[in-house]
């Protein structure tokens, strides 16, 4: 140890009593950066506020309610065949998915059944429509980081998908194709052929992104290690689909759970992750498209022969009673809780949606991480606005 | 240019001025709900490419924009950004109003909290119906909007005034010159 005269002594004060003034001098003030309502990386109306300290978030906040269009009200003043064509709007990238619940919901309480061939083409409509949110999902995740050669990919790929989905049910976006009792229509001629084609363009542009994307250096150190959700944490949020299943849950719906609808006749794996990163997340759903085709594939061979739709009365009164249907929709579980009063129309409609829950983790999420890695976060949990709002 | 700021400017100078404009504009891409996602694959896929008709699709923000297509639903949270997000831009400025949603209200016409039309908020130029539109039906509006540009009298917008055709402002020039034609009243004599 050395011993410091007074000279010394004194100097180290003095540069002590200097350094602590410079650090008064250079304490960083904290920042409310607000990202949103209008932000490319928010898929819509989304707003957060961060909290900033530096380049590091101290607090988060996302603010809801920019998209909300009321649909529960809504649905109060439709009539059961109307409520289809309104609820089409929530998650507006898979569409077909958004009225399953709803009218297995509504036909559960009328104690009828949609004939096999219907479930059939239903399961493959469903499908296709989680093919088309999520292939947008693949192109969008690059734009976010800067990449824009994905998003046309995307949006050149996903073009077969609606082409089939118009196709089948008239409508490119919102298709309204599902009826109490079976389907509005059969499928068209030569569908299924075209449809088989489609999907192996499908699969080749899953592993163009895999390739382009996946396998990108600046992807992956953006990705892996970022946003890290344990398992318990997201199940304490109520988190559902993929993004749970990233953390290592395997949890499905589609196979867990028995209803009028035929996953249980293709094989399909059911993908988990143990990262629950962000590169665990956008993998998860890569390969979620994939199964999606061979579940589309599996099935469309199968399709039983028979009548599209069961004997319904013309004016359709739903009797009294409540019902809980949820399926494993694109974004999550979405579930719809119907309160008939046996009139035309439901009294009450609880509409679970997926993205309103995943999105409620981001206080807990964003904390502590730098300020690109929100959009990197945010792009990966994977929400969409009509489906937080409603 | 001076000749544009004292309002007066000729039409030859007008239409070529009109004809630059029409096809360099920056479209600022206001994507609310669902229609923002057909207003992405008519601006940012191969198969509707849309730079092919003069339009720049990629602005960093409205103040760069000559153009917004609000695209979807405007609730009444939102009319506050849609009204601040039109002020920002600088004149001449266009709207394209896209899908039912933002025309009138669409299916959520009841709604309590949608906004029935942007047009209560910000003037519109063009309205494509649909819900959503097809890319194709978006395209043509770009292309009518483009027309309607080239027919405008530039120098009438410059004094604030509502949106004159060319062909208008040569109508009243023309009337203006010419003196006006006694009014034929029946029974003779002028009316008390």
């Amino acid at each position: 140890m050395t011993v410091l005269n007074e000279r010394q002594q004194l100097s180290y004060i003095a540069a002590q009593a200097a350094d602590a003034r410079l650090n008064v001098e250079l304490e960083t003030e904290g920042m409310t950066l607000n990202i949103g309502p209008q932000h490319p990386a928010t898929h819509g109306t989304l707003r957060i506020i961060a909290r900033l300290d530096g380049e590091q978030v101290v607090w988060a906040e996302p603010v809801a309610g920019y998209m909300h269009r009321g649909y529960e009200k809504l649905t109060e003043v439709r009539t059961f065949p109307q409520v289809t064509a309104l609820i089409n709007r929530i998650d507006w990238l898979g569409s077909f998915a958004n009225e399953v619940p709803f009218i297995l919901a509504a036909e559960q309480l009328m104690e009828i059944e949609a004939p096999p061939r219907a479930q059939y083409i239903r399961t493959i409509l469903f499908e296709l429509s989680r093919i088309a949110n999520v292939s947008l999902f693949l192109g969008d995740l690059g734009v976010q980081m800067g990449a824009i050669t994905p998003v046309f990919m995307a949006f050149r790929d996903r073009e077969y998908v609606l082409n089939l989905i118009e196709g089948a049910t008239g409508g490119r976006f919102h298709p309204n194709f599902d009826r109490i009792g079976g389907l509005k229509d059969d499928l068209p001629k030569g569908w299924i052929a075209e449809t088989k084609q489609v999907m192996k363009k499908l699969r080749t542009f899953c592993d163009e992104i895999e390739d382009l994307l996946f396998g990108n250096e600046i992807f992956q150190s953006r990705t892996r290690g970022v946003g890290i959700i344990p398992a318990d944490v997201a199940k304490s949020y109520g988190m559902t689909g993929a993004n749970l299943r990233a953390s290592g849950v395997d949890w499905d719906l589609r196979r867990d759970q028995k209803n009028a609808m035929v996953w249980d006749q293709a094989d399909f794996k059911v993908w988990t992750h143990p990262d629950g990163d962000s590169w665990a997340r956008c993998w998860i759903r890569l390969q979620e498209t994939r199964e999606a085709t061979k579940i589309v594939d599996q099935l469309i061979d199968n399709i039983p022969a028979g009548p599209v739709m069961t004997k319904v009365p013309r004016i359709i009164k739903v009797p009294a009673g409540e019902a809980w249907v949820s399926t494993e929709n694109p974004l999550g579980e979405m579930g719809y809780y119907v309160v008939s009063k046996g009139d035309l129309g439901p009294f009450r409609v609880k509409i679970r949606s997926a993205s309103f829950n995943n999105i409620s983790i981001t206080p807990w999420v964003l904390k502590g991480v730098y300020v690109p890695d929100i959009i990197t976060i945010l792009a990966s949990l994977y929400f969409i606005l009509g489906d937080i709002d409603r | 240019m001076g000749l544009v700021d004292r309002g007066r400017m000729p039409a030859p100078l007008t239409k070529l001025f009109n004809m630059g404009r029409s096809y360099s504009m920056w479209v600022y891409q206001w994507g609310l709900a669902c229609c923002a996602i057909e207003m992405g694959a008519a601006f940012g896929s191969p198969r509707y490419d849309v730079m092919r008709l003069g339009v720049i699709p990629l602005p960093a923000s409205p103040r760069q924009a000559d153009l917004v297509v609000v695209s979807g639903t405007v609730t009444d949270k939102m009319a506050p950004a849609v009204k601040r997000l039109y002020e920002q831009m600088p004149e001449p400025k266009y709207v394209i109003s896209m899908g039912s949603c933002a025309n009138c209200g669409g299916p959520y016409w009841d709604s309590y909290s949608v906004t029935k039309g942007v047009d209560q908020i910000i003037p519109v130029d063009v309205y494509v119906p649909g819900c959503p539109p097809r890319p194709e039906a978006l395209l043509e509006g770009i292309v009518l909007l483009q027309q309607r540009i080239k027919n405008e009298d530039m120098a009438a917008k410059w004094r604030n005034e509502e949106f004159t055709t060319l062909q208008k402002t040569a109508a009243l020039e023309k009337a203006k010159s010419q003196p006006a034609p006694e009014p034929i009243v029946v029974g003779g004599g002028p009316i008390e």
